[in-house]
């Protein structure tokens, strides 16, 4: 009785679970969107991205060794009770049951760490949320791959040192850190601070409340300070009017650093011809030249299913899309090879995440050759190589370039600090770390 | 000293932006007592539908602006049809929460019908700092928020003599000072209301395209109604002037705070500093620097 | 027919004074306990539960604490994202400092933290009236909230100011951290929530609550009369706050689990409450639920039934969400200005001369 009461309120009240029963196995593929809200157009790129790459496989491939991936949308707005809302609406989908979540958001990622490991779902947020996950002992069900805010932040500081001619002569420079005043965007002070300590320069740091149309206050103490570097953690529309403001000083734009989420063309385009030389973070190769491109063409946008515009296609945070959807669902092809079966589950996911090795070989194959750095995923590390290169933005062609090398990031910084910041997170939450022999 | 003054026009300039969309609540509960909370989504609607004409439809800026207009006249109608008019002699607040569904479906509506990309608006705006200013004084000014300054001193002097010199001026007047009374000499208050929510739309559509210039027309537009509450607060709810003049003295306080306050304790105290301004000054005038006095009867 | 209260004497003082004098009401309430406690846990997957009802019933402790002071009390606060903050980080430093004294008595705790921060932001209440007082208590939003996310003592120092909770116990059911029970903690909440809602009910009807609703009516005359507005105004806020204060604590320790001060408590969600006691009824208990229940549950059964069952594209939905959101809102006050809860009571003289009208 009980049962049947029970299939009738979920059949009369939750659809979702309805539309979930199908013949054939499906990888079921959950993503957090936000197409709309104040971030929303941040969110739109990635998430045709993400969509598209996984349209492709199944178009192309017929899925990942043949087995459907089965693509389930969810709008977040960026909202973290959205998010969790997403989560568990998502997560028992279909037979395979969700089997990685890409949050897309710092809040929501810091939400559904503690419950990865209850509902044995892996989490891949990429470039993003808690720093501290790479340590794959504390977290074994995070992963923050191909690199961290922290590793990012200690490679600015050597990009910086090189344009200065060396790392002795970062002493006595100024470093200005313009951040988001969120968790997102207090993640690179400790780091700094550390650095700053070790190499001699003053750093100074720079909170813009959300949503950061009004950042007069802070410009004019970039121009009373002068500082000699201005790096910036923002999202949304505070890009476009700091990347503006700093123009509008006259602040040299090459001297003007984003992390990888001020760098895109939404960031740039308002601001015109003066954003001319504007730097950011990158893991991965801007524009739509690759032969993956030309197949998410083909296969998805020539038969009108295409989640974008095809003009579009390209872009920087479309292209930080595809590469999250390209190691996913390589981590789920990989994680088929290891238990030797196509109906893998959440917990075999999170298996071949941490098995994962995506090189220079494997990215030809997939049609990226140079489009990324490899990445080789251990039991302990979860951030994998860490590297980060700068890309540099071309207003007159309107377009991003890469112009540095992928940088080492400063492990001897970063370490000590993540092992910190995990120790303390699994001595809160009386967790305790896995051995990875 | 230099920086000093440079820091204090810089608040002057912000404070007119922020009074750019202040001047719209005040239109609307000067004439209706209504706390009309879609302000800031209106600026958006309107300045999405301005960048909409100028891109989707090939416009030219002139043609776009007055195809704008036309949209919130068409829209301050619909209003005053589907809402206002059954809602008449509510309470206050009842009202407040009626705006509040209006901005939840002009939000949902803007995006649908113009997308949630960011829109470069460039109407011919001049922008970027003035390059004379700086050169010669080393003082930095922004050319974008001069303009703005501008426009706003233009509509203030147009809304005074609106207000002042015609018949639907001095007709809105009648209205805001009592409905009845205005009633019972033959003002149709439908008509009126009309009027002002066309007017707040086209104030909206002026601070929708200042803002929009800045940063991008973007969803976030419709969150700077935040940044002008403090202002009419200070001005009072019910004075053009006051919207102004608070807005130069919020604009002032909060980056002289934030320049010179702010690196001692973290930062990011505009916000609250706005606020806390606010209150200073309602402590010592309960009705805000402009506005009525409340005289209370048992 | 069956509403009515025909041949229900009242004998003595105590009958007459009882908190649901007609006996109807009383089997609705036992009837309506019954299935909260009885019945829905067993009826509702994980789903439900975490994503719908806990939320559900947690904002509507929120929006009981709100109505207590603007719809009993006439003041208007567009403070309650903060205070929920300050019991949200009052049971955090609590849970980790002095996890042994028990959850509960650490959520009652936060909620008396958070009146007196409370009080203390109710203070130019006794000078500024109507939406001018809004300032006061925006002031309090911005300012705590910029205090949480600025001074790391709060966050016991972690790198992002994210704060997390720890697992505590109650009745041997995990109720916070990841491991937590999902009845454990409805029941957990739905019994806070119960509790609390009979109080305020209590409390409206008695002294303390008429002078509320004295000043809220005028506050001149009230003064006349003999209710001292001192008292009267800071004691809505105290009450109020502690109530927002004990929400903001499930809020974090239950639900969320992990809160940052900036997004998971900034003006939205004051906004939010707000909108809820409108919608349901100022001034009503039951209209807090309701308004709760509007704009927790309706959004998310829409979103449901166009994605799932209509197969709206997921911005689409949202965007539609929306528009049917604000489009309601406005209908149903077109229909009853007075929220929600004045449609029941409508529905209930009715009922009482149902089906013979006249």
């Amino acid at each position: 009785m009980r049962t049947l009461t029970r299939t009738i309120v979920v059949a009369l009240f939750s659809l979702p679970l309805m539309s979930g029963i199908a013949s054939a196995y499906e990888l079921v593929m959950p993503t957090l969107d936000y197409r709309t809200g104040p971030y929303a157009p941040n969110g739109i790129p990635f998430a045709n991205g993400y969509g598209d790459y996984l349209n492709m496989l199944n178009e192309r491939d017929g899925g990942i060794n043949g087995a459907r991936i089965s693509l389930i949308p969810c709008e977040t707005g960026y909202n973290t009770k959205r998010g969790v809302e997403c989560y568990e609406n998502t997560k028992n989908e279909g037979e395979s049951g969700a089997l990685v979540f890409q949050p897309l958001s710092t809040g929501i990622t810091y939400q559904l760490i503690p419950k990865a490991s209850v509902d044995q779902i892996p989490i891949f947020s990429m470039g993003y949320g808690r720093t501290s996950a790479a340590n794959g002992k504390v977290f074994p069900w995070v992963f923050n791959f191909p690199a961290t805010y922290w590793s990012q932040a200690t490679v600015f500081v050597q990009y910086i040192a090189e344009q200065e001619g060396g790392m002795e002569n970062l002493k006595g420079k100024k470093i200005a850190l313009v951040y988001h005043n969120s968790a997102y965007g207090k993640e690179p002070i400790r780091t700094l601070e550390s650095a700053a300590e070790k190499f001699g320069f003053e750093f100074m740091a720079l909170p813009v409340d959300h949503p950061g149309q009004e950042q007069k206050a802070t410009w004019l103490q970039i121009r009373r300070e002068k500082p000699d570097w201005v790096m910036m953690w923002g999202w949304g529309v505070m890009n476009q009017v700091a990347i503006k403001e700093a123009a509008s000083i006259r602040y040299p734009m090459n001297r003007f650093i984003g992390v990888w989420w001020s760098g895109s063309e939404n960031d740039v385009l308002p601001a015109g011809a003066a954003a001319d030389g504007y730097l950011s973070g990158a893991f991965h190769q801007p524009g739509d030249g690759f032969p993956v491109h030309d197949d998410i063409k083909k296969h998805v946008y020539d038969k009108g299913m295409g989640l974008g515009e095809r003009e579009r296609i390209g872009e920087v945070l479309y292209n930080r899309g595809m590469v999250a959807a390209m190691w996913s669902s390589e981590a789920i092809r990989k994680a088929m090879e290891i238990h030797g079966t196509n109906e893998v589950k959440g917990v075999h996911v999170r298996d071949g995440f941490e098995a994962l090795e995506v090189d220079e070989a494997r990215l030809k194959e997939l049609g990226m050759e140079g489009f990324t750095i490899p990445v080789k995923i251990t039991c302990e590390n979860h951030e994998g190589p860490g590297q980060v290169a700068l890309q540099q933005w071309d207003a007159k062609a309107k377009q991003w370039n890469l112009v540095s090398d992928f940088y080492e990031p400063l492990r001897d910084i970063t370490g000590p600090l993540i092992a910190e910041d995990s120790a303390q997170y699994a001595a809160e939450n009386s967790v305790t770390e896995r051995s990875c022999n | 000293m230099l920086f000093f003054i440079e820091v204090v026009l810089s608040g002057l300039m912000a404070g007119i932006m922020y009074s750019l969309v202040a001047l719209g609540f005040v239109l609307i509960f000067k004439a209706s007592g209504i706390f009309n909370f879609a302000q800031g989504v209106m600026a958006l609607f309107a300045a999405l539908t301005l960048v909409g004409l100028m891109e989707k439809f090939g416009f030219p800026v002139w043609l776009s602006i007055i195809g704008t207009i036309a949209v919130m006249i068409l829209l301050a109608w619909l209003i005053e049809r589907l809402m206002l008019r059954q809602l008449v002699n509510q309470e206050p607040i009842i009202l407040f929460m009626a705006t509040i569904g209006l901005a939840y479906v002009l939000e949902g509506m803007g995006d649908i019908l113009w997308g949630s990309d960011v829109k470069v608006l460039d109407i011919g705006i001049p922008q970027g700092a003035s390059d004379w200013m700086l050169d010669t004084f080393d003082i930095y000014i922004e050319k974008l928020e001069v303009f703005a300054a501008a426009t706003a001193a233009t509509l203030v002097v147009i809304l005074a003599i609106f207000f002042q010199k015609t018949r639907i001026g001095r007709a809105l007047r009648a209205v805001a000072d009592d409905h009845q009374a205005a009633l019972s000499v033959g003002i149709s208050l439908h008509t009126i209301w009309v009027i002002v929510w066309s007017v707040a739309g086209i104030v909206a559509l002026v601070a929708g395209i200042m803002w929009g210039s800045k940063s991008g027309v973007q969803f976030s537009l419709s969150l700077i109604a935040l940044k002008a509450l403090p202002v009419l607060i200070l001005g009072g709810f019910t004075s053009v002037p006051g919207a102004i003049i608070g807005g130069m003295i919020i604009g002032v306080g909060e980056k002289v705070a934030e320049v010179y306050l702010g690196p001692f304790v973290g930062g990011a105290i505009e916000n609250w500093f706005a606020y806390m301004l606010a209150l200073a000054f309602l402590l010592v005038r309960p009705q805000g620097l402009f506005g009525e006095k409340i005289i209370e009867r048992v | 027919m069956i509403y009515r209260e025909t041949g229900q004497f009242k004998a003595n003082y105590q009958d007459d004074q009882a908190l649901f004098p007609i006996e109807q009401d009383r089997y609705v309430i036992f009837g309506i306990l019954f299935l909260v406690f009885g019945v829905v846990p067993y009826l509702m997957n994980e789903y439900w539960l975490n994503a719908i009802l806990l939320p559900f019933l947690i904002y509507s402790l929120a929006a009981l604490g709100l109505n207590i002071l603007t719809g009993y009390c006439g003041q208007l606060s567009l403070g309650t994202g903060a205070f929920m903050a300050v019991g949200a980080f009052s049971i955090y430093k609590l849970m980790v400092a002095v996890p042994d004294l028990g959850f509960i008595p650490l959520v009652v705790l936060s909620g008396l933290i958070t009146a007196a921060v409370g009080t203390l932001f109710g203070l130019p209440s006794l000078r500024i009236k109507g939406f001018y007082l809004a300032v006061a208590t925006l002031a309090a939003q911005f300012f705590l909230i910029w205090l949480f996310n600025k001074v790391g003592w709060f966050y016991n120092y972690s790198a992002s100011g994210m704060i997390n909770s720890p697992p505590m116990t109650v009745f041997g059911f995990t109720i916070t951290g990841p491991e937590g029970n999902m009845t454990a903690k409805y029941y957990l909440v739905a019994a806070i929530v119960a509790v609390f809602a009979l109080a305020a009910k209590n409390i409206a009807r008695g002294r303390i609550g008429r002078n509320w609703m004295a000043i809220r009516d005028m506050d001149i005359a009230a003064e006349l009369i003999g209710v001292r507005p001192l008292i009267a105004k800071l004691s809505a806020f105290a009450v109020s706050s502690f109530y927002v204060g004990m929400a903001g604590a499930l809020y974090f320790a239950v639900w969320l689990g992990s809160a940052e001060a900036t997004e998971a408590f900034d003006i939205n969600q004051s906004f939010l409450v707000l909108f809820m006691i409108i919608i349901g009824g100022l001034g009503s208990v039951l209209g807090s639920f309701l308004g709760a229940a509007f704009l927790v549950i309706l959004p998310i059964m829409l979103k449901n039934i166009l994605v799932d069952g209509l197969g709206t594209d997921s911005a689409l939905a949202t965007h539609l969400e929306f528009i049917i959101v604000g489009v309601l809102i406005i209908g149903f006050l077109i229909v009853e200005p007075h929220g929600l809860a004045r449609l029941w009571r409508i529905a209930k003289e009715k009922l009482r001369l149902w089906p013979f009208p006249y």
